[in-house]
């Protein structure tokens, strides 16, 4: 399906991040947000309640997080796309939603432009420190999508993949902004909406007799419906069987979770997205994702400078996290420097799908600005084969 | 004869209720099925189209309600189902959304949200089950416990001003605040009939036995016992002030119909200020384009 | 299938012809918990607890007085298990209570 031209701002347009998530929201065929003022991400949300009325949508400034990223849920049943975007602070009281919406199965987009933290941190800067609360931060075990945009042009297709990401799969998907791609005016080319694929909602065409809402498809999502369909479905986020129903049992809970997680595992390498530059013949790969990608960029290409032959593997979708990827290059890297502006997350999982093939190191950074690419070079050295950095 | 007798041979309420997940869990003498039954009967006379009747509860033991309803319904995260609802209402107008939960569940850690709605006028239909306690969890003191009851966490005596739900609802801007008990169940269900038919933010209170976990640890008998204090203690006083309206412990209890006032609701003021400023750029009542 | 109602105790037993029949009750003793709500709040009194148990361990009221029952259905309104309502007869002759369905979880 193509993307409804009323919300699509054809053109090329000078534009900043959090601008370009709202044009990629309202190109997906959202209109519904829900929000709580919060630095730096309100941007997104202030130009959509100014471009929603305009092209059939509406924003809704709630009275909290918790408030925000429920209401769209309840907009989401009622048959909106809808998102919620926030920061930080915001994230944090977010996390019981997103625990709810991965149980529930409801689609919708949660973005968190990410600042310096814990707590209140940094309002105004960067930081990318929610990347694992992203993956881990509601309880129990569930699956999630992450995209992680670096730059204006990526906010706007990234938020428009989430949409569709979430659509086809039925979870919550997140975009992990952070204060610099939030803030940074570029250009954004927005094309035509006959060039858009959207992913519509994936309704049932069964009679109500027939249909069970949590009874997974073949790729193990369920088809879903609308309230007032007649259906008369019951949504819960207790553990339930296929009927909807509360079910409190070791064995509805095995089923229901392994399938919730299966679901995304067994397309993670369809989900997962990389963006490779010189990694072919590289021997130090440097893995960095959003602004610190732009950075160790500048990093890979004074190593390159100097002879050194590293590369640079951005992650654009971090969850599912691109093991196959990783796997093929630690079978030949000989080291893996991960770039990140917090205290070691991506490097975790970094770690963990390299299994000792090679040395991963940290070169961390704990926000408020981004990485000096002096830093990032250093660590490339430090990794290289002594001949190489003597030359 | 047989065809008559096949007519009347169901119960009224059976159609609203998911009978297959019956018996419910709530205890005996717990007053929350009374309030359910009542409510079906208020369905059935308000003829409305229930493919078009969603039901909306939080988390705890009237947080429950949804998943007996047979209608489309949404259990929730705790205190979260007002926002829940909201964003049902606003994406589909067409809905008429009912939200049926505990005094823990509203006004306990949902009460942000509950005075936030009550302020834009939402068109919810807000219905709290009042059993003065957090039952699901083991009888804890609730925002509504009254001063000197008992609780797990009150052992010695509840210590905290309870609210005054009438009076909060009406301050932050319900047009439609109603008290009853479980036992008043011809009152209540016409209150429920009222608020089905009432457009904006309309708030129920229902005091409710918890017989199991609030009467048992303050000595005050079963769930009948409770019943009966309803209704020899209640006094039906419409219109009374609702700063009139706080309750004590095993104390009067003024019930009726309390505000009943006209107020726009939130997408009549939404439609009506984008209308104004955008004029022909508003690309229509913000609700009805939402949907897919 | 306890969604049917059964069969209220003492259906079928002889009415008294000087007095009108004006209602029946239906009550689904398996779902019943024993709160005793319709008993208390009957208006003619005309329920009590049955000495058996039903399934669930609870005693479910009977009519103890059929020709008593208004089919003001308020045991139908209180009862917080769905377990009973009553029915209004309307323009029948005296005596001629619908036949009840069949008793199904209901004490013997």
């Amino acid at each position: 399906m193509k993307a409804d031209p009323a919300g699509v701002l054809t053109g090329t347009h000078f534009l900043d991040g959090d601008q370009a998530c709202c044009e990629g929201a309202l190109a997906a065929g959202c209109r519904f947000a829900a929000g709580y003022p919060i630095t730096p991400s309100t941007e997104i949300v202030e130009r959509f309640a100014q471009r929603a009325p305009q092209v059939g949508g509406m924003f809704i400034q709630m009275e909290d997080e918790l408030a925000a990223s429920i209401a769209i849920q309840g907009a989401v049943w009622a048959g909106a796309k809808a998102f919620t975007v926030t920061s930080g602070p915001g994230f944090s009281l977010m996390m019981e939603h997103i625990g709810f919406a991965a149980m529930t199965e409801t689609p919708c987009v949660v973005v968190d432009v990410q600042r310096g933290g814990p707590s209140t941190g940094l309002p105004t800067l960067p930081g990318q420190g929610d990347i694992m609360q992203a993956r881990w931060g509601s309880h129990g075990d569930y699956e999630i999508i992450a995209l992680v945009p670096s730059s204006p042009q990526e906010c706007f297709e990234l938020t428009l993949d989430a949409f569709n990401l979430a659509e086809r799969y039925r979870v919550p998907a997140l975009v992990l902004m952070d204060e610099c791609v939030g803030h940074m005016t570029e250009k954004v080319v927005i094309p035509p909406a006959q060039e858009i694929e959207i992913v519509p909602r994936r309704y049932t065409a069964r009679p109500p007799a027939d249909y069970q809402p949590f009874e997974p498809g073949p790729d193990g999502v369920p088809e879903m419906v609308r309230a007032g369909d007649g259906y008369r479905i019951h949504v819960t986020g207790m553990t339930h069987d296929q009927r909807g129903y509360p079910e409190v049992s070791a064995e509805a809970q095995q089923r229901l979770v392994e399938r919730l997680v299966a679901k995304i595992r067994g397309h993670a390498e369809r989900i997962a997205r990389v963006e490779e530059t010189w990694t072919q013949d590289a021997d130090i790969i440097v893995v960095a994702y959003g602004i610190t990608a732009r950075v160790a960029l500048r990093g890979v290409e004074m190593a390159r400078e100097r002879g050194v032959a590293a590369g640079l593997l951005r992650p654009v979708v971090v969850w599912p996290f691109p093991e196959k990827r990783v796997r093929e290059l630690a079978a030949r890297a000989r080291a893996f420097v991960v770039v990140e502006m917090n205290y070691g997350q991506v490097a975790l999982e970094v770690e963990r799908v390299v299994a000792g093939r090679a040395p991963t190191v940290l070169v961390p950074h704990a926000g408020g600005t981004v990485h000096p690419p002096e830093e990032i070079l250093a660590a490339i050295l430090a990794q290289a084969p002594a001949r190489e950095v003597a030359r | 004869m047989t065809a008559r007798t096949d007519a009347v041979a169901a119960n009224p309420v059976e159609a609203f209720l998911r009978s297959d997940r019956m018996p419910h869990i709530w205890c005996p003498g717990c007053g929350i099925g009374t309030t359910v039954n009542c409510f079906a009967r208020a369905l059935l006379q308000a003829k409305l189209n229930l493919d078009r009747v969603v039901v909306v509860s939080g988390i705890g033991c009237t947080g429950r309600v949804a998943g007996y309803l047979e209608l489309d319904s949404f259990h929730t995260t705790h205190g979260r189902a007002i926002p829940f609802a909201t964003g049902l209402k606003l994406a589909n107008p067409e809905l008429t959304v009912v939200v049926y939960s505990g005094d823990g569940d509203l006004v306990g850690i949902g009460g942000n949200h509950f005075i936030h709605a009550a302020r834009r006028n939402v068109d919810l239909k807000v219905i709290c089950v009042n059993n003065f306690t957090y039952g699901m969890t083991g009888g804890q003191v609730a925002p509504t416990t009254p001063l000197g009851a008992l609780s797990t966490t009150t052992p010695y005596g509840c210590f905290e001003q309870p609210f005054n739900l009438p009076q909060l609802a009406e301050s932050s801007g319900a047009v439609y605040v109603a008290r009853w008990t479980s036992y008043h169940v011809r009152q209540l269900t016409h209150a429920f009939g009222e608020a089905l038919r009432k457009k904006g933010f309309s708030f129920i209170e229902i005091l409710s036995p918890c017989p199991t976990l609030y009467e048992r640890r303050n000595r005050l008998g079963d769930g009948l016992e409770m019943m009966k204090y309803f209704k020899e203690q209640s006094l039906v006083r419409h219109g009374a002030p609702t700063k009139e309206l706080g309750l004590t412990f095993q104390g009067p209890i003024a019930v009726g119909k309390f505000v009943d006032r006209e107020r726009p609701t939130f997408l009549e003021t939404l439609n009506q200020q984008l209308a104004r400023t955008l004029e022909a750029q508003y690309a229509g009542c913000a609700g009805e384009h939402v949907r897919d | 299938m306890d969604a049917e109602p059964t069969a209220p105790p003492g259906a079928g037993q002889p009415v008294e012809k000087t007095r009108r029949v004006r209602g029946v009750v239906y009550i689904n003793g398996l779902r019943c918990k024993g709160c005793g709500f319709c008993i208390a709040f009957c208006p003619p009194k005309v329920l009590e607890f049955s000495s058996e148990f039903n399934p669930l361990g609870y005693h479910p009221p009977h009519l103890v007085r059929p020709e008593g029952c208004t089919g003001c259905d308020l045991c139908g309104l209180y009862c917080p298990d769905f377990a009973i309502y009553a029915v209004m007869i309307k323009n029948e002759p005296e005596d001629t209570r619908p036949p009840a369905p069949p008793a199904e979880g209901a004490p013997p």
